[in-house]
């Protein structure tokens, strides 16, 4: 069975500007797959190369094992895209862009896509009388959805696809997305919240700078589970297995530690601490990570 | 289909604000025509004895005390700057705009070939500015019967397939311009088909820049030129057009390899 995604060196560039380079990906089909990386990193890039918006300049992709450039229409049908900014036809109401959409996709589909869209709008709570215009940018993310999924499609690429949606619809979003996984369509996503990749993904791609760093299972990547802990009111490092990192500025002291909660818990809690933050660590701290060799996620975990 | 109803339906209300507009200017026009009538044949001479002016506009070479000659360049200026601004936002905004808006992305990840998309607009904007030519060309009609004035159908139908020529040459050039460029679509057009409608006044004005006529589209809708010899400029129009099929064929050069950021 061919790859839902597969690139070779694929590789872009704008002008001079670096896109992305020599970007190898591979997701099998079925996946729930999370793309992570910061902002420019060149997530964006790869999936607008990968639905045929930006021409490669090098290397080449394929989608269930079909060229994209040569099978663009094709790899299209069996697509369903959810860009970051989700931007329509202002003067149009929801249910005509949705509809648009559909017949956007051919006649034998649209009937189809319409009960589907009913439903996914009812779920996502969504008024399709709205003029677009009028949309806030989560609406306007919920209109993305639908557009994205109402033709059932084999693979889901969805570029940052929650931001600006509220936690109880990024929570419906996703339990859509599991279903549909479930039903068999594989999920592409980008984001730089490593906490929902975590949640959600089975497998995930670090991309920094438009190189590929990492690609694994969730629980082999490294620092999963980390935390980054800023204390205040300690002069040194606290005697702990698994931190590391440790920053001092003025009183504030600032770890990563990736060991059980309840071993935090138990050495922090006699100490004289005036301030405690236990948070999910930066991005930055995990793909500077990848940039240090002697960093070796093993250790880490 | 479904793309060539939605580009129609985003393009409504700017042609009904246009259509009717340059309708109501140019019926306003010809309604006044018999108060004007008798002052006409007083100031006629002195339209086209005016030196260059008259002949920029081509005031020299018609009667103003004939209807024709009065329409020919009132009404002509009307319909050829009302008609080509149109035309030049028509065209110019056909692709860019869709990049500009952010819409590109929502349109060009469905199955459909760039090239079908192209050919959408395209027919978008045919259709667009032949119901802007049909519903001007009535609004006129209705006017001069209104006046009881009678004009030659054959030079009646030369002028307006004349403008309507015009409108969809610089509705081409400015859709090959609009696959280039991502901003500043409507300055572009308008200035492009304002550029045009100097290059004739230029042309007019000096033999030494008579082959501006040539170029620009407003050479062959002269209408002391129609109205004297029963014909358009068969060369005008063949460099015209062949400009015209030159800018379809860039956009579709460009577009279908252009990167959509």
């Amino acid at each position: 069975m061919a790859d839902a995604i597969k690139t070779t060196a694929l590789t872009k560039y704008y002008g001079k500007a670096r896109g992305i380079i020599d970007l190898e990906l591979k997701v099998t089909q079925g996946d729930f797959f999370g793309f992570i990386g910061p902002n420019g990193a060149g997530k964006s890039t790869t999936i607008r190369t990968l639905l045929g918006l930006l021409s490669p300049t090098g290397g080449r992709a394929e989608i269930f094992g079909k060229n994209i450039l040569t099978h663009k229409e094709e790899i299209l049908a069996d697509t369903g895209y959810m860009p970051s900014e989700a931007s329509f036809y202002r003067n149009r109401k929801v249910r005509e862009i949705i509809s648009l959409s559909a017949s956007l996709r051919g006649t034998d589909r649209a009937q189809d896509c319409a009960a589907e869209a009913a439903r996914l709008c009812e779920r996502l709570e969504l008024d399709t009388e709205k003029k677009i215009c009028q949309l806030s940018l989560g609406n306007r993310k919920k209109v993305s959805v639908v557009c994205a999924l109402q033709h059932k499609p084999r693979l889901c690429i969805l570029d940052e696809p929650t931001s600006g949606l509220d936690p109880l619809m990024q929570r419906e979003f996703f339990e859509i997305l599991k279903e549909r996984n479930r039903e068999g369509a594989t999920i592409f996503l980008s984001s730089h919240v490593l906490s929902e990749v975590q949640r959600h993904c089975r497998h995930a791609a670090v991309i920094r700078e438009g190189r590929l760093l990492a690609s694994d299972r969730i629980e082999n990547l490294g620092y999963t589970g980390a935390k980054q802990v800023t204390v205040r009111g300690l002069a040194k490092p606290p005697l702990l297995k698994n931190i590391r990192d440790v920053k001092q500025n003025g009183d504030a002291m600032t770890f990563l530690y990736s060991g059980s909660p309840n071993a935090l818990l138990e050495t922090l809690a006699p100490l004289p601490l005036t301030d405690i933050t236990i948070a999910e660590p930066d991005l930055e701290e995990i793909f500077l990570h990848y940039y240090t060799p002697q960093d070796s996620q093993k250790e880490d975990l | 289909m479904a793309l060539l109803k939605h580009e129609l339906r985003q393009g409504k209300i700017a042609l009904f604000l246009w259509t009717g507009i340059v309708a109501f200017m140019l019926a306003l026009c010809v309604l006044i025509y018999p108060e004007m009538k008798a002052q006409m044949s007083a100031i006629s001479g002195m339209f086209s004895n005016m030196g260059g002016f008259s002949a920029a506009f081509g005031m020299d070479k018609l009667n103003f005390g004939e209807f024709m000659g009065f329409f020919g360049v009132e009404c002509g200026n009307i319909l050829g700057l009302g008609g080509g601004f149109f035309a030049a936002l028509l065209g110019i905004q056909a692709l860019a705009k869709e990049e500009k808006d952010g819409t590109a992305e929502f349109l060009l990840t469905h199955p459909i070939p760039r090239s079908r998309i192209l050919l959408a607009k395209l027919g978008s904007v045919c259709l667009q500015l032949t119901a802007f030519t049909a519903i001007v060309t009535g609004v006129t009609l209705l006017s001069i019967a209104a006046i009881h004035e009678q004009p030659d159908p054959k030079t009646f139908a030369l002028l307006f397939l004349a403008y309507f020529l015009l409108q969809l040459e610089i509705a081409a050039v400015c859709f090959g311009i609009s696959a280039f460029i991502r901003n500043g679509g409507p300055a572009i057009g308008l200035g492009i088909a304002a550029l045009f409608y100097f290059f004739n006044i230029i042309a007019n004005l000096t033999k030494s820049a008579r082959f501006l006529k040539y170029i620009t589209p407003f050479g062959y809708t002269e209408s002391a030129d129609i109205i004297a010899k029963g014909s358009l400029d068969g060369p005008c129009l063949a460099v015209g057009m062949a400009l015209g099929l030159f800018g379809i064929a860039a956009a579709f050069l460009q577009y279908q390899k252009k990167d959509i950021r």
